[in-house]
């Protein structure tokens, strides 16, 4: 009864997706008040009416009831709770499902806290919204219906991919979602737009908080998904070029640069155009991704599953969302007037530079996803661009970014000096320097690029703190003074440098983590000893346990720096027997930010294990350098001026150039 | 600077940035892509040695033996050229004799097809697609076998 209930809100959620799409277009068209007012109370009721929808699946799932396809076939009894229910989007019906829910959420968000957007604007934008959720409703109810029953029930489920049974997987798809979907606001608002034929500066405030928490959210998404990658597929490595990361990364370096220019847009009206592009492109990278996971051209372990129908439906959706809103920018973009001009050698070059090489690096890794594609498509060929394609493409492209991250953060609007800046970053260059001269002395001359890329991480660190520190302006004013005026900077400025900063700190992380990175491969005896950067990995034996719904083979080693003991290790050889699935659980130990990964392989018959180790030095920076970012997301978004729903501000009072 | 100076200083700056990325692109296609091949392929064709290819096919039946040190060695097949391949490392999960393989490296002067990266498949249902094509194009082989 549930299961129907649930079925029966997805199609009426689908029916009312259809009013919402027309009526409060057309009363912005026709500014008729009355239609506009109908689009926030049908943007809750989307998100009610889904969200019942989702958690009659969730309660499907929490009750083991085999009798719908979708839990039979993603779902065991014995799977521990919280699997249970990160089951309920570990498959295709499933997450498909959850992106429309998010999708439908950021819809309500904008209805509840966009006060201060005009209700024409706002009116649009969640019309402009409903097109995307009617799209995907269609397709879930015509395609993907996780709510199929299957009769009789069986008794037993087949439980879900063992390797997605696990708490970084839970998490990693909502984020991603977050960030993939939540960019559907900023795609709606440019659409808008251009129906309406106005932009200004205003547009962009409005428009960048949305942006912000999508990209803030896809930050997370993405270093999740990279954490779980690295200790669940028991390869060591933390990102792949698969295409499937790809296809989410895409979207974030689009967003990065959306965030930037919209920045430019907001406090010197320029680049319109190329924001409001951005704003589509980025949403497209984002539909591309979710055609390019969820269509099954791809096979990975995203591809839950392979069904034509479903690839057509959504490659539909995409060449009408793409084709149709590209089109609709090329006939009215030209309309829309130019904004405020400035130097090249200013803030908003620098901002301009920064659009430029995230662009570039953006196609990079479109030819790299794609081209494989295509060639397999015209020529039958089948080809694999891997890392080596992206190292010698991207590589390049991300440094002179990286170079001009301090310079842009201190030039002025309009007209900035290069060399009063260049002097005002003496401090950071001495950092940057001091760091390569260590890392190659120590390292010696063989790692020179390696010590170059951490001067360069350091570069980017010491270089946005030290812009944070110039304006406290400790010298002139005493400590005292200096960390007041500290505490009292906007939050969007400390948003600036975090986010910098983290940037910095995933770059040192990568640096050393690919550089510094050791190996060991062995096969073990109990009682024998492998040594890899110090440390003696003496493994003591192979023993059985049983868990929930696995059996393994948990290996147990000790761990030695210089004779005492430091941790106890004990990566395992998992079967799910549901399944008859084996999965590798790595074992990680973390010094500081360094980590020892120990994964192990075949049991032989003499009773050895083949064991694979690295030490992978400060690869935790990784992960923790995104954190930093997207704190520095929601720093930013807790800035009074930037706040969802502040209250309005005199917003037609241009903003002095800092 | 008048407008248009300014303008133009934008437009070939933003052009000499994207010439530069996609001279990039282009160069790094020439040379960095690996290509799948089938053992047939390789039989057949003498590939420039020292150039990265994938190799894909099955497991050959009783061929997997392993040396000291987590050294493995076995012949992938087509079913009708097969070629030794050897590996030191952890093969994945789902490695099995008679199941489908693609390994990543290049072809030693001794005809040895020495592998650094070996992947299977995700699933017990999933065959490597660019495997289970080749082998549909030789004919040997018939699409997937019904999941269990």
């Amino acid at each position: 009864m549930i299961v129907e209930i649930g079925h029966y809100a997805l199609v009426l959620a689908f029916v009312l997706s259809l009013v919402q799409s027309v009526v409060p277009v057309y009363g912005a068209l026709k500014a008729d008040n009355r239609l506009m007012a109908t689009a926030a109370p049908v943007s809750g009721m989307l998100f009610l009416l889904v969200g019942l929808s989702f958690a009659a699946l969730t309660a499907a799932y929490l009750s083991s009831d085999f009798s719908v396809v979708n839990v039979f076939e993603n779902s065991h009894s014995a799977k521990p709770l919280v699997y249970k229910i990160s089951g309920v989007w570990g498959n295709h019906e499933g997450s498909m499902l959850l992106w429309v829910l998010i999708l439908v959420f950021f819809g309500s968000l904008v209805a509840a806290f966009g006060r201060n957007i005009p209700d024409v604007l706002k009116a649009a934008t969640l019309g402009v919204q409903a097109w995307i959720t009617a799209a995907f409703l269609a397709f879930i109810l015509a395609t993907s219906n996780p709510f199929l029953r299957l009769l009789p029930a069986p008794a037993e489920g087949q439980d879900l991919n063992p390797i997605l049974q696990d708490l970084g997987l839970a998490i990693h798809p909502p984020l991603l979602y977050l960030g993939y979907v939540g960019f559907s606001i900023t795609f709606a608002f440019a659409v808008a737009a251009l129906i309406l034929g106005r932009l200004d500066a205003a547009w962009a405030r409005w428009v960048r908080p949305w942006a912000l928490l999508a990209w803030l959210f896809l930050t997370l998404g993405i270093s999740m998904g990279s954490y779980w990658a690295y200790y669940e597929l028991g390869w060591g490595g933390w990102w792949f070029w698969d295409p499937v990361e790809n296809a989410s990364f895409m979207p974030w370096l689009a967003g990065t640069a959306l965030l930037h220019s919209a920045l430019v847009m907001e406090k010197r009206s320029a680049l319109k155009i190329w924001t409001v592009l951005l704003a589509i492109l980025t949403f497209s990278l984002s539909l591309l991704g979710t055609f390019l996971v969820r269509s099954g051209v791809l096979t990975s372990v995203h591809a839950f599953a392979t069904d034509p129908a479903r690839g057509v439906f959504i490659l539909a959706i995409l060449c009408v969302f793409i084709g149709g809103s590209l089109a609709l920018y090329a006939w009215r973009a030209p309309a829309l007037k130019q904004g405020g001009i400035f130097a090249p050698v200013s803030r908003e070059g620098a901002l301009v530079l920064n659009n430029l090489l995230l662009t570039a690096a953006c196609v990079a890794v479109f030819v790299g996803t794609l081209y494989p594609l295509a060639l397999e498509a015209l020529a039958n060929d089948k080809i694999s661009v891997g890392p080596p394609f992206f190292n010698l493409t991207f590589g390049p492209i991300m440094v002179p970014l990286l170079m001009v991250v301090p310079f842009g953060q201190f030039l002025a609007w309009k007209r900035g000096d290069l060399l009063a800046v260049a002097q005002r970053l003496w401090a950071a260059f001495a950092v940057a320097i001091g760091a390569v001269l260590v890392v190659a002395w120590s390292q010696g001359v063989e790692h020179v690029l390696a010590a170059l890329g951490i001067g360069l991480a350091f570069w980017v660190i010491a270089g946005s703190l030290s812009e944070i520190l110039s304006r406290a302006r400790f010298r002139d004013v005493g400590l005292a003074t200096g960390i007041r005026r500290l505490a009292g900077l906007p939050r969007s400025a400390w948003g600036t440098v975090l986010g910098h900063a983290g940037l910095g700190v995933s770059v040192l992380g990568i640096v050393a983590a690919t550089a510094f990175q050791t190996e060991a491969i062995r096969t073990l005896k109990p009682g024998e000893t492998m040594t890899i950067s110090g440390y003696d990995l003496t493994f003591r034996g192979i023993a059985p346990r049983r868990g929930p719904n696995y059996v393994e083979d948990v290996a147990h080693l000790e761990v030695r720096h210089g004779g005492t003991l430091v941790s106890e290790l004990d990566p395992a050889k998992r079967v799910y027997p549901a399944r008859q699935q084996p999965t590798t659980e790595s074992a990680i130990a973390t010094y500081g930010f360094s980590q020892l990964y120990l994964s192990v392989g075949e049991v032989r018959n003499d009773g050895g294990v083949d064991m694979r180790a690295y030490y992978k030095p400060l690869v935790t920076l990784i992960w923790l350098g995104t954190l930093v970012m997207a704190a520095g997301g929601v720093v930013s978004l807790s800035d009074r001026r930037l706040r969802v729903g502040a209250p309005k501000s005199g917003r037609a009072q241009p903003v002095p150039a800092e | 600077m008048t407008r248009k100076q300014r303008r133009l200083t934008l437009i070939g700056s933003a052009g000499v940035v994207l010439a530069l990325a996609a001279g990039l692109i282009l160069y790094a296609l020439n040379d960095q892509i690996v290509f799948f091949q089938s053992p047939t392929d390789i039989v057949a064709r003498t590939i420039p040695e020292g150039s990265r290819i994938r190799l894909g096919g099955l497991v050959e039946e009783g061929s997997v033996t392993r040396g000291d040190n987590a050294r493995v060695s076995f012949k992938v097949t087509d079913l009708e050229a097969s070629v030794p391949v050897t590996y030191v490392g952890l093969l994945p999960d789902l490695f099995r004799e008679g199941q489908g393989v693609v390994a990543e490296g290049v072809i030693g002067q001794d005809g040895i097809f020495h592998a650094d990266k070996v992947l299977a498949k995700h699933d017990e249902t999933y065959m490597p697609k660019e495997v289970a094509d080749a082998l549909k194009d030789k004919g040997v082989w018939q699409g997937e076998e019904k999941p269990k």
